[in-house]
């Protein structure tokens, strides 16, 4: 009997990717938590634009959560047409540890596979009482910062880096200083959420902290949709820029069949209306007839690239996020 | 337990014994020793030095002592509701009744969510506690209060049918022997409640050592103070660290298999003593 339900079940996810005969289609997008409402209406759009210029219909699912957690799940046999993930990192070990794509995966589409960017700001709660500007302000003695755990959340890696990318580059700035700025900042985090939504959370509802470290489409979700007149958000002189990558997985979509619409799923990312979505959901369009359209909702601050701060991703695992790493240092019981 | 029946309804011992095996290998061992092979890839050392680091041994500390701690008190608060239960008639017994199941049904995570909204500094029960110097939320008072939350049913429906099945007259006996209502429960009703209250103990530390839902919304999941081992096992997979993950799932799977095998010999064993005592 639970064998026999064992096979059903495995019988069931076999066939539901295939091509049904009545010539639709199914296209599994797995991403992370932020880009839940933007997906959603590019799921919708591009529908409807595959149906009025290929006349087959497609039906996109989506998968959210931790992007990490994501990536785990394709690894270990999720069939995910494409993958929108936080971080390069994560799509890197879709590679690395099962081959479902191949090593130069991020060359294939133009900007680093990363048809929208973002970056880390600072929200704050109304009046910004504690008159938070910039990155000195969060290691005040009087000021308390919600990031949620670099080793749990793509985004707070993005934080740390932004973090250390700033005193890093700053005038005068030195490794050793990078090292001494994180680490009286993150003695300044009173809770290490999991993953970023979990860190809004506790900001927003718990009233925990003075100033949330968070992704700028997070951020003006929760000041311009969430919170109305309880939260600002604060764009410090210097930041990072975070790309978030897409990508075929191939290993999945020739098996599937689907390569042809998951290739023109992610090309249209990339088109003005694509590109209009996503300013729309806060995320900053590559296209710069689309940024200039969208200028005023996206203020300029210098952004410093992962190459800037701590080379690639495999760097910065292994240097600061890894066992061991800088990050495990901040928090390794001291002589005192 | 092992006396054997007379009347069958399974069909014969043998294959029902064999399907016992073949479904709980199917389910519970093939799945576990596979978590072993997992781990064949680190050396000996590279184990040793992945499941004691200073991080990790704060994580076991917490875990089982939190754990401890809320089946503890679900031993005394969970009796004293299963009497209530079983020996009163009120108004609303039916609305408790179903209360005490609903941890059992609620996800975790919701529970997690709503102990938290209630316990941080902004909360209902929070912002008074905090006033007298109590921080519940982000402590590892608040991963105990979680661990009770969600083990509270397993001592009230163990024993409550134990608790049934005890007379109103052993009570009565005991009484016109002169017994003072102390005695009675000491002498007479604790010793045959203490299998079911031990069963319950078990099932409730056991399930609460592999809380992970209501825990990380309430912890704080600080590095060495509030960090519980099955975040920590999360925390090596987010880094693609399998080998490490199971490593330290390994080490929390032999001590809980060692303590319940430990517990389950004292059950047995308290059951024997009791079934030999005169009169029972």
């Amino acid at each position: 009997m639970p064998l026999a339900l064992l096979l059903s079940v495995a019988g069931c996810s076999r066939s539901s990717g295939d091509a049904p005969p009545d010539g639709m289609v199914t296209l599994l997008n797995v991403s992370y938590d932020p880009t839940r409402e933007l997906y959603e209406d590019l799921n919708a759009a591009f529908a409807k634009h595959w149906a009025a210029t290929r006349g087959q219909q497609v039906s996109i699912q989506q998968s959210h959560g931790g992007s990490g957690k994501q990536a785990r799940s394709v690894i270990e046999g999720l069939r995910a047409d494409v993958v929108t993930l936080a971080l390069a990192y994560d799509v890197d070990m879709l590679h690395e540890k099962a081959q479902l794509l191949p090593a130069d995966w991020q060359a294939r589409l133009p900007h680093n596979s990363a048809p929208y960017t973002s970056t880390i700001v600072f929200v704050v709660r109304q009046g910004n009482p504690k008159a938070i500007r910039d990155w000195d302000d969060l290691v005040r003695e009087d000021v308390t910062v919600i990031t949620p755990n670099p080793k749990t959340s793509g985004g707070a890696r993005w934080n740390y880096l932004a973090a250390w990318g700033q005193a890093l580059r700053v005038e005068g700035g030195s490794e050793a200083r990078a090292q001494a700025y994180v680490e009286k900042l993150f003695r300044n985090v009173p809770v290490l959420d999991s993953g970023a939504r979990g860190a809004t959370t506790t900001f927003a509802e718990r009233g925990l902290g003075d100033v949330l470290l968070a992704w700028e489409n997070e951020a003006f979700l929760l000041t311009r949709e969430v919170g109305q007149a309880r939260f600002e958000v604060v764009i410090p002189s210097v930041s990072i820029l975070a790309e978030p990558p897409v990508a075929v997985v191939d290993h999945n979509v020739d098996r599937k069949g689907t390569r042809a619409v998951a290739e023109a799923y992610l090309a249209y990312l990339y088109s003005d209306e694509g590109q209009e979505t996503a300013a729309r959901h806060h995320f900053r369009p590559r296209s710069e007839v689309v940024a200039a359209r969208h200028a005023s909702d996206f203020p300029g601050l210098k952004r410093l690239t992962l190459a800037e701060v701590a080379g690639d991703w495999r760097r910065a695992q292994a240097t600061h996020f890894a066992d061991g790493g800088l990050f495990d240092r901040i928090y390794a019981p001291r002589a005192d | 337990m092992s006396r054997p029946t007379r009347h069958r309804v399974l069909p014969g011992f043998r294959l029902s014994l064999g399907f016992s095996w073949f479904y709980l290998g199917l389910i519970v061992l093939i799945p576990l020793s596979s978590l072993f092979l997992r781990t064949f890839s680190l050396s000996w050392e590279e184990f040793w030095g992945t499941v004691t680091t200073p991080r990790a041994l704060a994580a076991y500390r917490l875990s089982f002592g939190a754990s401890l701690a809320a089946a503890l008190a679900n031993v005394v608060f969970g009796l004293l509701v299963a009497w209530v239960l079983v020996r009163y008639r009120f108004p609303g017994r039916d609305v408790l009744e179903s209360l005490v199941d609903l941890p059992f049904a609620l996800p975790t995570a919701v529970a997690g969510l709503t102990l938290t909204t209630l316990f941080s500094s902004k909360g209902w029960y929070g912002q008074y506690l905090e006033a007298l110097g109590l921080k519940v939320a982000y402590t590892s008072v608040g991963v105990a209060i979680a661990l009770t939350f969600i083990g509270l049913p397993f001592v009230v429906r163990t024993v409550q049918p134990v608790l049934e099945d005890i007379d109103v007259d052993v009570e009565e006996a005991a009484a016109t022997l002169g017994a003072s209502p102390w005695q009675t429960f000491r002498r007479v009703l604790f010793p045959a409640l203490f299998p079911a209250l031990l069963s319950g103990f078990t099932l409730a530390f056991a399930r609460a050592l592999g809380e992970y839902g209501s825990v990380v919304f309430i912890s704080g999941n600080m590095p060495l103070r509030t960090e519980i081992v099955p975040l920590l096992i999360i925390t090596r997979l987010e880094q693609y660290d399998y080998a490490g993950a199971t490593a330290i799932a390994i080490v929390m799977l032999g001590a809980s298999f060692s303590l319940l095998l430990a517990v389950n010999l004292l059950h047995r064993w308290s059951q024997r003593r009791l079934e030999a005592r005169p009169g029972a």
